[in-house]
């Protein structure tokens, strides 16, 4: 009983928007000029509400990072961002609290060991380094945010991206 | 399954960018999506009205809002969807406000990322189930870190309230900044008149327990379940015994830095920083006794009617627990002889920071009131001060407004006028002036047309020594000309800074704060007193530079924050927590070793065997033992594994 209805629309958005006609959709196999997508795995207290500091204070962003959100960077398994280059990410951005600023006191060290780890060996996979890169960003960092993301997507923007979607 | 989509226009806030009538008619497309509309005002009466009409009318199981960020609506929109008959926790919120239409100024770029946004939370849901909140005693007992004005307020009001309150000051006497002051803008009230008597109604109140000299060592627990080591510094003074007499400080021949009067004179190496002091207890700093750097001395010990000093006092941990904290650690001075080379960097002796002359003209301070050169006794003819000195100055890393300098400024230009002589030439020099609460505007009026102060426009680039004078070198902006001054005292407004120490104590509290130290509050309008770890609370100058109104003003909604918490005799607890596959658990313990909270306990499910299981009322939910468990058999409720994998597949699916 599929139904679109409007409740108080505002007319101030179109409805013309063509349906999967999006610049950012094209497909990871036919790589060429496509938009890189990038997806972000951020936690709840800190990343996520930097990002959201970000929105608030209108420091503008390229539009290729996807988030999903997480309750600590310690609750991410190394697999999550296996998965995603798996399924054709040409890059992942994890972020979490600073070191001693964890929400939970010390979910953030537990990421650290796993992500540093990864970092170094992800190559081995046949995944350039510059395509996965874990930070930290603080609640009130808004313009760190905006830094993050600008210069990550930048340097995956150089790889271009990723051939097919295979690890 | 059947979900619902609503599209929220906020509106230009979304729809300037995001063509939101676009992507709720496309959310139809998705699977399991049966009803997807958009909204003007989501949030609004009429908006949530619709969420829980569609609820009823489309028999909706899981319901998805694309507005602003769940920091800001998402206890809002769980409250509707509950109100509307759908469990709270099979709603889940798509951020397209700050994530996106904020960041964007593309239209189609910025709602192709809409659309994405929605059909992650789309998929999320779909692997959503029915949650129940657990419910946990409460302590009602309540810290407050601080006794300056802000912690006195919060405590006098909570203990009014009937809860038991423990403050913990780190300076021996409770009084804060507040308590070295000489008047209150903008009625020129005797700070002490006003804090004094407030001061002593703690130290006597039936249900505040006063720990001067105290710190907090370590916090550990949840809302409604703190539990606080404290940290009882030795003050080699026994404070049951110690009569506030002041003849050990009268006798004792060390001398020591007065940090009560910020530098001006020194004090003794046993002290009680000012005569009002609560407690009024000495203690002794033993880097300057000469007992403890010399090992002879004892003359405190054989002058003390009261048998007080122990030399052998060694620091303690009381351990306590409590159901909220309540932060209200202040400010400190900027520290303007490090940064200001071109005023001296302190070596000036007339140029003192407005502190110092708070302690100067104040008839309890080291001068008893007198004004006068630091370098030669006489009386100022012709006094400087200087605003934004560490504020509002992006060379010294402070750009942000100290709030209280314009002011506190003219009050002193006011005062220096009535213990100097009318007579007395004074000026201000300032970038703006601002004057923003009650009475503040008249008052500078008054400062400069009844006291004949003289307001310059204008930044002064160098302070020096010329002729037994301090020759101010400035700029009058107004006039557009340079101004030489030949000043006898000059005064800055230095600026504020967060307390030293309040990084390592929000990181003891696991809450945030920004890059100058002030900590962050859950909400600027929505939630300005709390934090984002539940039970702990802000108050005052901890939070950002304010006056001593707004800071009392903060620390009673504070208090009434905290009693609204505890007014409870059960909490509910967040039920997004770990839970333990018994049946696949290995019980290699991992979980145990992880948790920040020793959540996970060993279960005996069967004689001699055992099995993890979590606490749920301990458990707070991050999922490192989730991330860590070697045979997955955790899962974190609310944030699923399947969750994750679909939100990532779904936003990467051609």
């Amino acid at each position: 009983m599929a139904e679109a209805t409007t409740t108080q629309a505002s007319g101030a958005a179109s409805t013309s928007a063509a349906p999967g006609g999006s610049p950012a959709a094209g497909a990871p196999g036919a790589a060429g000029d496509r938009p890189v997508k990038i997806i972000g795995i951020v936690c709840n207290w800190c990343s996520y509400a930097g990002a959201d500091t970000a929105g608030v204070g209108r420091f503008k962003q390229p539009a290729n990072i996807r988030l999903v959100r997480v309750p600590c960077t310690g609750r991410i398994d190394p697999l999550f961002a296996l998965k995603a280059f798996e399924k054709g990410a040409d890059g992942v951005l994890i972020s979490g609290c600073h070191p001693g600023d964890c929400h939970y006191s010390e979910g953030n060290y537990y990421a650290r060991r796993k992500f540093e780890l990864l970092e170094r060996m992800i190559h081995h996979l046949g995944i350039p380094k510059e395509r996965f890169k874990w930070t930290w960003v603080s609640a009130s960092e808004g313009q760190r945010w905006q830094k993050v993301v600008t210069e990550f997507v930048a340097g995956v923007e150089k790889l271009g991206p990723r051939e097919g979607r295979a690890l | 399954m059947r979900i619902g989509v609503f599209v929220c226009h906020c509106g230009s806030n979304i729809a300037g960018t995001v063509d939101v009538a676009g992507v709720a008619k496309r959310a139809l497309s998705l699977k399991d999506v049966v009803h997807a509309e958009n909204i003007m005002y989501t949030c609004a009466e009429p908006g949530q009205a619709a969420i829980q009409k569609a609820i009823q009318d489309k028999k909706l199981d899981r319901v998805i809002v694309a507005a602003c960020s769940p920091h800001m609506h998402e206890m809002t929109f769980r409250r509707c969807v509950d109100n509307g008959g759908l469990n709270p926790y099979l709603f889940e919120m798509a951020n397209i406000r700050e994530h996106c239409s904020w960041i964007h100024t593309d239209m189609p770029v910025a709602t192709d990322k809409a659309w994405d946004i929605i059909k992650m939370a789309v998929a999320k849901a779909r692997q959503l189930e029915p949650l129940w909140a657990n419910e946990v005693e409460v302590n009602k007992d309540v810290l407050v870190i601080g006794g300056g004005v802000a912690g006195i307020q919060a405590a006098l009001d909570l203990a009014d309230a009937g809860l038991k309150v423990t403050i913990v000051e780190r300076e021996t006497t409770i009084g804060g900044v507040m308590a070295k002051l000489d008047k209150t803008f903008p009625t020129i009230d005797c700070s002490a008149c006003i804090l004094t008597p407030r001061m002593v109604d703690c130290a006597q109140h039936e249900n505040i327990d006063l720990m001067a000299y105290c710190e907090v060592d370590k916090v550990s627990g949840y809302v409604g379940n703190f539990t606080v080591d404290i940290r009882k510094k030795a003050a080699m003074v026994d404070w049951v015994k110690c009569i506030g007499c002041e003849i050990c400080v009268q006798k004792c021949p060390s001398k020591a830095p007065d940090i009560f009067n910020v530098g001006l004179e020194p004090t003794k190496a046993i002290y009680i920083p000012f005569p009002q002091a609560v407690p009024k207890r000495a203690a002794i700093q033993v880097d300057y006794c000469r007992y403890f750097t010399q090992g002879k001395c004892r003359v405190c010990e054989r002058v003390c009617p009261a048998g007080a000093i122990d030399y052998e006092q060694k620091e303690e941990i009381v351990q306590k627990r409590f159901g909220a904290i309540v932060v209200a650690t202040g400010l400190d001075v900027f520290p303007w002889e490090e940064r200001y080379h071109e005023y001296g960097s302190g070596k000036i002796k007339d140029v003192i920071s407005g502190l110092q002359y708070e302690r100067m003209l104040n008839a309890s301070g080291p001068y008893g009131g007198h004004v006068h050169r630091i370098s030669n006794g006489e009386d100022p003819k012709t006094v400087v001060f200087i605003q934004c000195v560490g504020s509002r100055d992006e060379s010294v890393g402070r750009p942000y407004c100290s709030s209280v300098c314009c002011m506190y400024t003219a009050k002193q230009a006011l005062l220096t006028k009535d213990h100097c002589g009318m007579d007395t030439e004074v000026y201000v020099f300032y970038i703006d002036i601002r004057a923003t609460g009650k009475g503040y505007e008249e008052f500078i009026k008054r400062v400069q047309t009844e006291f004949g102060v003289k307001y310059v426009r204008g930044r002064v680039s160098k302070l020096y020594e010329e002729n037994g004078k301090v020759m101010v070198r400035g700029s009058d902006t107004l006039l557009g000309e340079q101004v030489e001054i030949a000043a006898d005292l000059v005064v800055l407004a230095s600026g504020i800074t967060s307390s030293p120490g309040a990084v390592e104590l929000a990181q003891k509290l696991n809450i945030s704060y920004d890059e100058f130290g002030f900590m962050k509050e859950g909400h600027p309008k929505l939630r300005p007193v709390e934090t984002n770890t539940a039970g702990v609370f802000l108050a005052g100058a901890c939070q950002a530079p304010k006056d001593i109104p707004a800071t009392v003003a903060q620390a009673s909604g504070t208090a009434s924050k905290v009693v609204g918490l505890l007014a409870k005799d059960k909490l509910k607890t967040s039920p997004m927590i770990a839970i333990v596959g018994q049946k696949d658990c290995v019980s290699c313990w991992k979980c145990i070793e992880v948790c920040p909270f020793s959540a996970p306990e060993k279960l005996e499910v069967r004689p001699g065997e055992f099995k993890s299981h979590v606490i749920e009322t301990v458990c707070q939910g991050c999922g490192v033992c989730v991330a860590n468990c070697p045979v997955n058999c955790i899962s974190l409720k609310g944030f699923p594994t399947d969750a994750i994998l679909d939100q990532i597949e779904e936003v990467l699916l051609v």
